[in-house]
């Protein structure tokens, strides 16, 4: 991320993951569109409230399989039939059902890193920095107890003044400016 | 029958349904997460920690030791030779793999069918197979004899044009283990960022904060994070399961496609699989039972882990006897000769007695008593029946390989086995290497999921606003 100065967004902390969906709803359907929550564990109903229904997890998961399936079958075929074929018992170079295993095990082997290291590079990790943790009351609380919104100075909707009283509107527990 | 036996005041039992709760009453987020993080974060080691791992890095060195000897001499220090040259090193990997096996049961099957119980145990069932693994995966690597050619297994373009041969299970085995090798850690490391984040952000020392902080890359807990992470644990527990079932078959493929008497047999994937889940949850329970006592864990491993996981192995052990049954019935049924014999030599001949031992730690044992549920949530029973089963499997692998390789097709080639002092401290050595990391584990990794235990806690739920008013 390139340096920046200024303000990241503001951060509003909520003691309960009921407070955190009802006031994450309410600025999405206010027209917010750069905000996002954290919460210590899966929240479904979150990513919901903000509009974030699907991902591509699934899509890369599958071509990492098909990938592994094709490229380990045409390995041992290449290899068996052309590169060195051996005859094993009589029988024939292009014995594809024993081929079927390694190809099967290869399947699962890249559509699993697929959707590993897929779910990773989506998400921008790994990632060194971000400005969140220099709020004092996300880092250690964020990973445990509480429940943050975050809108983001990005969104053109966002003022400081007014952005800070409209948090204030959900009762949160506090409301935090973070600086990059 | 649940509700007889005890009592319904009990704290930890749910009134509703008279089972055990599957986390103690009165946990918050705050409570499970210092509960949890004070066991890696506290500078202080307990001394009984020293001694294990001291006794445990004995272990290491005694297998360092035999694994030294077996380079220089060559696998002639052990009892292997004609008739039976599989001996214990094929044992040993046969039944270390069947443990690792519960570890993917508990963390992909079980989250499959939303059994939500295992969150509490999954991580330390998931180190439990990674180090299982490791531990199986040494005995085929030095079993062939040239452990430094071990490389000719994969297929890589070497300079003298030599490449393996994919009809022969040793290359499926090849490819299987090392499958479920890479998708495991990849899995117990994925589902371990949330919590080294929990623990970067509670680590009080600059050191602990750099090595949590780079463990878990930078996660910040967006929701919109935690939906990619669901759908990719999700397909990960997907992928995980067919994959644990086929490294099983795999293995039982290196027996069932030979044409040895008691080894061809197509009983032998499912037999195989469902002996190796059965196996894994008795070593769940034998590491599970110390650890919740030792580190005070009870509330979050209940007497519902324990009494669910005596469920699991009731039900995996009669599918364990049924394969027993099928092979003896098979032994008759197929009016072969060879296949009656040793049957027969298998349950009376001169090994006869590891049979018996096998049926008696498998069979008998287990599936008579697991039924009483003041059996199954007893824990000094369930700890040594724990023992008892990793017992019996262990000599049902000794039967398999022992017993059907001694005596063969013709009586001028028979023999018999006797393991040397190099294959017991080879043995002993993996046993007190998995201890050691084990160990190493449990005081460097948070070893309980806390973000999906929290998941579980009465703090989840999410109240509409005007009962969360009242409520609060």
């Amino acid at each position: 991320m390139p340096p920046r100065e200024g303000t990241y967004g503001l951060l509003a902390e909520f003691d309960t993951p009921g407070d955190l969906i009802r006031a994450a709803r309410k600025a999405r359907q206010d027209g917010w569109r750069r905000l996002d929550c954290y919460s210590p564990y899966p929240l479904e109903e979150a990513a919901e409230a903000i509009g974030f229904h699907r991902n591509k997890v699934p899509l890369l998961t599958l071509i990492g399989a098909m990938i592994g399936g094709a490229a380990m079958f045409s390995l041992e075929t290449w290899i068996s039939v052309l590169a060195f074929p051996l005859n094993i018992g009589g029988r024939p170079t292009y014995s594809w059902p024993a081929f079927l295993v390694p190809a099967y095990e290869w399947t699962i082997l890249w559509a699993g890193l697929s959707a590993a290291y897929g779910m990773l590079a989506l998400n921008g990790l790994p990632a060194l920095y971000h400005p969140l943790f220099n709020a004092p009351n996300f880092r250690g609380r964020a990973s445990m107890d509480k429940f943050f919104l975050c809108l983001e100075a990005l969104d053109p909707k966002f003022d400081l003044q007014a952005t800070k009283a409209y948090l204030e509107g959900f009762q949160p527990a506090s409301v935090t400016e973070v600086e990059y | 029958m649940a509700t007889s036996e005890v009592h319904i005041k009990d704290p930890g039992v749910d009134p509703a349904t008279g089972e055990f709760k599957v986390i103690g009453p009165g946990q918050t987020f705050r409570s499970v997460t210092e509960k949890i993080t004070r066991i890696v974060l506290t500078p202080h080691t307990p001394m009984s920690w020293f001694g294990l791992f001291g006794v445990a890095g004995a272990g290491v060195m005694m297998l360092l030791v035999a694994l030294v000897w077996l380079l220089l001499k060559g696998v002639g220090i052990w009892g292997i030779t004609q008739p039976v040259a599989w001996g214990f090193a094929i044992i040993n990997f046969v039944w270390w793999i069947g443990i690792g096996h519960a570890g993917t049961l508990i963390s992909a099957i079980l989250l499959l069918f939303k059994q939500s119980w295992r969150n509490s145990i999954n991580r330390f069932a998931e180190a439990m197979t990674i180090f299982a693994v490791i531990c199986a995966a040494l005995f085929p690597l030095i079993h062939v004899g040239r452990p430094w050619l071990g490389y000719w297994l994969l297929p890589l373009p070497l300079t003298m044009d030599v490449w393996p041969q994919f009809r022969s299970p040793l290359m499926w085995d090849c490819f299987a283990v090392s499958t479920y090798a890479t998708i495991s850690l990849v899995f117990w490391y994925i589902g371990m960022i949330p919590d080294l984040a929990t623990m970067r952000d509670r680590a009080e020392s600059r050191f602990a904060q750099y090595f949590y902080g780079l463990l878990s890359m930078g996660w910040r807990g967006s929701v919109r994070h935690w939906a990619r992470y669901e759908t990719s644990s999700l397909l990960l527990a997907g992928l995980a399961t067919p994959l644990v079932l086929s490294v099983h078959s795999v293995i039982s493929f290196d027996f069932a496609v030979a044409v040895l008497p008691g080894w061809h047999t197509t009983i032998f994937p499912p037999y195989f699989v469902a002996g190796a889940i059965y196996s894994g949850f008795a070593m769940v329970l034998t590491l599970a039972i110390p650890l919740r006592k030792f580190y005070h864990l009870e509330q979050i491993v209940t007497l519902r882990h324990i009494d669910n996981m005596g469920k699991i192995m009731l039900a995996t052990g009669f599918i364990v006897a049924y394969g027993y049954a099928m092979e003896a019935f098979m032994a008759w049924y197929s009016a072969d000769h060879w296949e009656a014999f040793t049957f027969w030599n298998r349950a009376f001949g001169p090994m006869g007695w590891s049979y018996w031992v096998l049926l008696c730690c498998n069979l008998f044992i287990p599936l008579t008593t697991l039924w009483s549920r003041k059996l199954r949530t007893s824990i000094p029973y369930m700890f040594v029946l724990s023992l008892v089963v990793n017992t019996g499997m262990w000599f049902e692998r000794f039967v398999i390989i022992v017993t059907s390789l001694t005596r063969d097709f013709l009586p001028s080639s028979w023999g018999t086995y006797y393991p040397t002092k190099w294959d017991y401290m080879t043995y002993g050595g993996t046993l007190l290497l998995f201890l050691c990391l084990f160990l190493l584990f449990v005081r460097f990794l948070p070893m309980i999921p806390m973000s999906e235990v929290r998941t579980m806690l009465p703090g989840a739920e999410i109240k509409p606003k005007a009962a969360a008013e009242v409520g609060d």
